[in-house]
């Protein structure tokens, strides 16, 4: 891991290179506490990281917020949930962070969302997807900035109903974020397209797909319709296997994820054409601001956003104007200044909904196809979180506040 | 279920058992003639796989065939080789007379330093090899499709066995490897050079190890997490097999790739569990395996404390740290409290070890078993039965108890590795248990809201709680270690023979000692589940088995208080070095193979005999 290292240095000295004319009235800067999973996941993490040290350096270029520098302690999670709730500990009583954000995997944000609610601070859950986290495990302290699963599905089920495919087939990585999109789809799926039903079920573990015996597993079943939840290198496998045993021939495919650069990119010359996905067509984008990310991503790091970098990006703007409307790092005053907020960031306004703390921010929703060496999305739209979120009422019945 | 679909399984099952085969057959054969059972093999496959998945598409742009691509793969398999030459030379060559535990500990080291050099030289990304040329279109059985790569991947294991057994039978090389399977003292007093035929197998075995992990690539992207489980996979091949045995490995393969291919559809989420119960059963049943033979354990491979009267100036000292070390709340601030309060609680996991080890001379290489028990214990109380703190954490040591004396029921009947490798093998089990019973134990998430009592929350508090758990239980340990009953746990570890002859019933005690150690570990588990407000199956995992061992090591294993300095050391270390380096791992691995190495007293050891030297 030299590179992150050596970014990490380089951010330092950068830091310090900045900071060091600047030293007129000094205020202590305001800390914030970050973890993800660095070493497990890099696909997604490590351009996530770029991503809120661009926005990082930008705002204190800017002179910070409040008149006080920002600073990020980063740490890793180890993508486990004990790891992460004691490194979150570690940041919080050695570190003195004023809030905490970050987490890749949904059980690791489960746990961290735990943490939050027993040590009484704010946790921005920036990109794990299970609803747990807004829902039945949601609490006071959490809020979360990636459209969950139940939006995510909903977009993807609605495209199905067009399809006419009836006999479905679900394959879905054996933890939170695998059992909870498994469990909307069923449910989604059985509410909007009349008909349907659920023929095969398969739930690899996480890391360890056995890609032919799932693959055969699931023809066997003989669907018209697959749902894919799975990603990284257990999705690598089972397209590879899934094109050669002609799995996806005459089914129709929906799949969550899958469009964003971090997954598709390693597909290189095999993306399954034709699947339903949602993702993240960033070189199709056409607003100035996203246009402008984009370029300045490109020059910073010599490298193509993944949307682990617009995550990463927008996050950290939006717990900038979070501190900046609360006036304060005080918790109270944090989550009074989250709840029902509005953000205005690079891919257009976004509303923290102040009943489950799930922002409104959405997802692109296209087809896979082949571009000369990797793959891309065609025939995408952008669909608004908002009108996919899980009514008050169904909020209101789960969560135990 | 339709005929055509039960072939293609079991032909997935035959393509999964080849190259499980390829890579268990060189961990059998250095076992075989080195008597060291190599946790560094999977280390060399991920190796293999890392080169073959780099090293063939940068051939394959220079000509695009199906030479290039074998050439890539061979080659790739001969790096591997020459990487076991090396690891041969530099350090196994020191430690074949060493005790099986110092050895699995430095071949676990080496895993732990491939790991962090793999991601330096490699990256962090996982990489997929790409196909074989030729191999791309899939060939049409019973109406069904299936990779025609695949079918390659089903004979390589068998012209893999075919060769290794022209090469022990055919050659001269072989007929020594295969006597110093059977009796390495005799080989080595005829006059064999044992340096060229250790390194030899070696270089044999690692070329393997590669071989099976350079033809992965086209199926399996090249992964940091494929070592541990692909070694954990061969040892349940190589023990089923029977150690050292070549067909018996490819027979367990065999068995274990059609569990696993059919294990999916009766017990879609039980595949990791089936393959483990697998070995559980043929060690209950045939305890060395298929083919193995029994093992000629002596006596001198034992390590442990020695007996010695207790000084009363100890009494003292205990009193004076235990004070000392309840006053630290009144100088420590929180964070130091919760770095002290996880001391404690690996101080005890690991005292709680010694006891198998250092007295009973019983290497357990699974204790984390115990310690996930007590965790899995308090938290599934909390969850399930709602109950409160108070009763939560006599639940996991119950369950830590009840677990120790199920296991240790099997496992007292064996010795020296197969001991070790049952152990192992139960810890696995009970990982995969609380990998996939979602249902029960909430799997990959594990179980969150674990939290304290009112009464004792909060750093100070708790960390009191813990101080005074773990100091009753290490002193109802010392009691144990100096009653009779520690004398007869010494006296078994010592001379088997000689126990026996005296009358004690030896399978009895070491069962009694491993529910006693079970559940002094189990209470650790439980404390800890508390202190951190959630478990994870990552507590049952290997690496905690050797957090345990490394910090007895550490501390020496010939003394009583070493497993305690052990522990604080280690994780006082842990605790400043991890934040700063991404390269812990590293640090860690090349540490226990200087130990190994350098100094095996450990360091309380050390001081104990400079103190002696000088007096």
């Amino acid at each position: 891991m030299a590179t992150i290292s050596m970014i990490r240095w380089l951010a330092l000295g950068a830091a310090l290179a900045l900071a060091a004319p600047a030293v007129q009235a000094q205020q202590a800067p305001i800390k914030l506490g970050e973890l993800n999973s660095y070493s497990k996941w890099a696909a997604f993490t490590v351009p996530y990281r770029n991503g809120w040290q661009m926005a990082l350096d930008e705002i204190n270029a800017k002179g910070g917020v409040l008149g006080r520098k920002l600073e990020i302690v980063s740490r890793d999670d180890g993508a486990t949930t004990g790891d992460a709730t004691r490194v979150a500990d570690e940041l919080v009583t050695r570190e003195g962070v004023s809030l905490l954000f970050g987490s890749f995997l949904s059980n690791v944000g489960v746990a961290m969302a735990d943490y939050a609610n027993q040590k009484k601070i704010v946790y921005v859950a920036a990109e794990p997807l299970t609803d747990a986290i807004t829902m039945a495990q949601g609490n006071r302290y959490t809020f979360r900035i990636r459209p969950n699963n139940f939006m995510q599905v909903g977009m993807l089920v609605e495209q199905a109903k067009a399809s006419g495919a009836k006999r479905w087939a679900i394959v879905a990585p054996n933890y939170e974020y695998g059992q909870s999109a498994a469990e909307v789809f069923k449910r989604l799926i059985k509410e909007r397209v009349p008909g349907a039903e659920i023929v095969a079920e398969q739930y690899p573990a996480l890391g360890k797909i056995e890609a032919g015996a799932t693959v055969s597993a699931l023809e066997q079943a003989r669907p018209d319709g697959i749902f894919n939840v799975l990603f990284g290198p257990d999705l690598t496998q089972f397209v590879r296997e899934g094109n050669t045993r002609g799995l996806f021939e005459d089914a129709t495919v929906l799949s969550l994820l899958t469009g964003e650069p971090e997954w598709l990119l390693p597909l290189k010359d095999e993306v399954p054409e034709g699947w339903t996905v949602t993702g993240y067509p960033w070189d199709q984008i056409t607003e100035p601001k996203h246009k402008a990310f984009v370029e300045a991503y490109r020059a910073k790091f010599n490298e193509t956003p993944r949307l682990g970098s617009l995550l990463g990006y927008m996050t950290v703007y939006m717990i900038r104007d979070a501190i900046e409307r609360a006036g304060s790092v005080e918790t109270e005053a944090l989550i009074k200044a989250l709840e029902d907020a509005k953000f205005d960031t690079i891919i257009g306004p976004v509303t923290m909904r102040g009943i489950d703390h799930q922002s409104t921010m959405g997802a692109w929703v296209g087809k896979l196809v082949q571009q000369g060496a990797t793959g891309g999305m065609t025939d995408w739209t952008y669909k608004d979180g908002a009108s996919f979120m899980p009514s008050e009422a169904e909020v209101k019945a789960v969560r135990k506040e | 279920m339709e005929p055509s679909f039960l072939v293609i399984q079991s032909l997935n099952g035959l393509a999964s058992a080849s190259s499980l085969f390829i890579t268990a057959c060189g961990l059998t054969l250095v076992f075989g003639v080195t008597r060291i059972v190599n946790f560094a093999h999977g280390s060399l496959y991920m190796i293999g796989a890392y080169t073959a998945a780099t090293l063939v598409p940068w051939l394959l742009q220079f000509y695009f065939g199906p030479v290039t691509f074998w050439a890539g793969i061979l080659a790739s398999a001969l790096v591997v080789g020459l990487i076991g030459v090396v690891l041969e030379i530099v350090l196994l060559r020191r430690i074949y007379a060493a005790p099986e535990l110092f050895q699995l500990l430095a071949t676990f080291g080496v895993v732990l330093v491939v790991q962090d050099l793999v991601v330096q030289i490699f990256g962090p990304q996982d990489i997929l090899g790409p196909r074989a040329p030729g191999l791309r279109a899939p060939v049409e059985i019973l109406g069904r499709r299936f990779p025609s790569y695949e079918l390659v991947l089903i004979a390589a294991g068998p012209i893999v066995l075919g060769l290794v057994w022209l090469l022990l039978r055919k050659t001269r090389f072989g007929v020594l490897v295969r006597a110093a399977t059977q009796d390495r003292e005799m080989v080595a007093s005829l006059g064999v050079n044992q340096a060229v035929l250790f390194t030899g197998t070696l270089f044999l075995g690692a070329f393997l190890a590669g071989l099976g992990g350079a033809l992965q690539i086209p199926r399996v992207a090249a992964n940091t997490g494929m070592d541990l489980s692909v070694i954990a996979e061969s040892f349940v091949v190589t023990v089923v097999g029977g150690m050292g045995s070549v067909p018996g490995a490819f027979l367990a393969a065999l068995i274990i790739g059609q569990l696993q291919a059919f294990g999916i559809l009766i017990f879609p989420k039980s595949t990791l569990v089936v393959v483990f119960l697998l070995m559980a059963v043929v060690l209950a049943i045939r305890p060395y395996g298929l083919f193995g033979r029994p093992e000629v354990v002596g006596g001198t491979h034992a390590v442990g404390i020695v007996s010695r009267k207790p000084r009363s100036s100890d009494m003292a000292v205990a009193v004076i740290v235990l004070a000392l070390l309840a006053c630290l709340p009144l100088v420590a601030d929180a964070y130091l409290l919760k770095v002290a309060t996880e001391i404690l609680i690996f101080a005890l996991f690991a005292f709680s070890l010694q006891l198998l080890i250092g007295v009973g001379g019983i290497v357990s290489f699974g204790h984390a078993a115990f310690f996930g028990l007590g965790a899995y214990g308090a938290a599934l109380g909390i969850r399930w039965l709602s109950a409160p703190m108070e009763a939560a954490l006599p639940l996991g040591l119950l369950l830590a108890a009840v677990g120790a004396a199920l296991i240790g029921a099997f496992v007292v009947r064996l010795s020296g590795i197969y001991l070790a490798m049952m152990t192992l093998a139960a810890a696995q089990i009970l990982y995969a248990v609380a990998f996939q019973w979602v249902e029960v134990t909430g799997g990959d998430n594990g179980i969150v809201g674990v939290w304290p009592a009112e009464w004792a929350s909060g750093q100070t508090r708790y960390y009191l709680l813990t101080l005074g758990l773990t100091a009753s239980a290490v002193l109802v340990l010392r009691r144990v270690i100096d009653a009779p009953f520690g004398y007869a746990l010494r006296a078994a570890r010592d001379s088997e023979p000689r126990a026996e002859a005296i009358g004690l019933n030896i399978r009895r005690h070491r069962w009694l000692a491993f529910i006693l150690s079970g559940a002094a570990a189990g209470l650790a588990g439980g404390i800890y589940a508390f202190s951190r407000g959630s478990v994870d199956p990552s507590l049952l995992g290997i690496p905690t088995s050797v957090d345990a061992l490394t910090m007895l090591l550490l501390g020496g294993i010939q003394t009583v208080t070493g497993p305690l300095v052990g522990a604080g050391v280690l994780h006082a270390l842990r605790d400043q070095i991890m934040p700063l380096t991404s390269l812990w791992r590293l640090f860690l691995g090349l540490s226990i193979i200087a130990i190994v190495l350098i100094f095996p007293r450990g360091l309380v050891g050390t001081v104990g005999h400079w103190r002696e030297a000088r007096s």
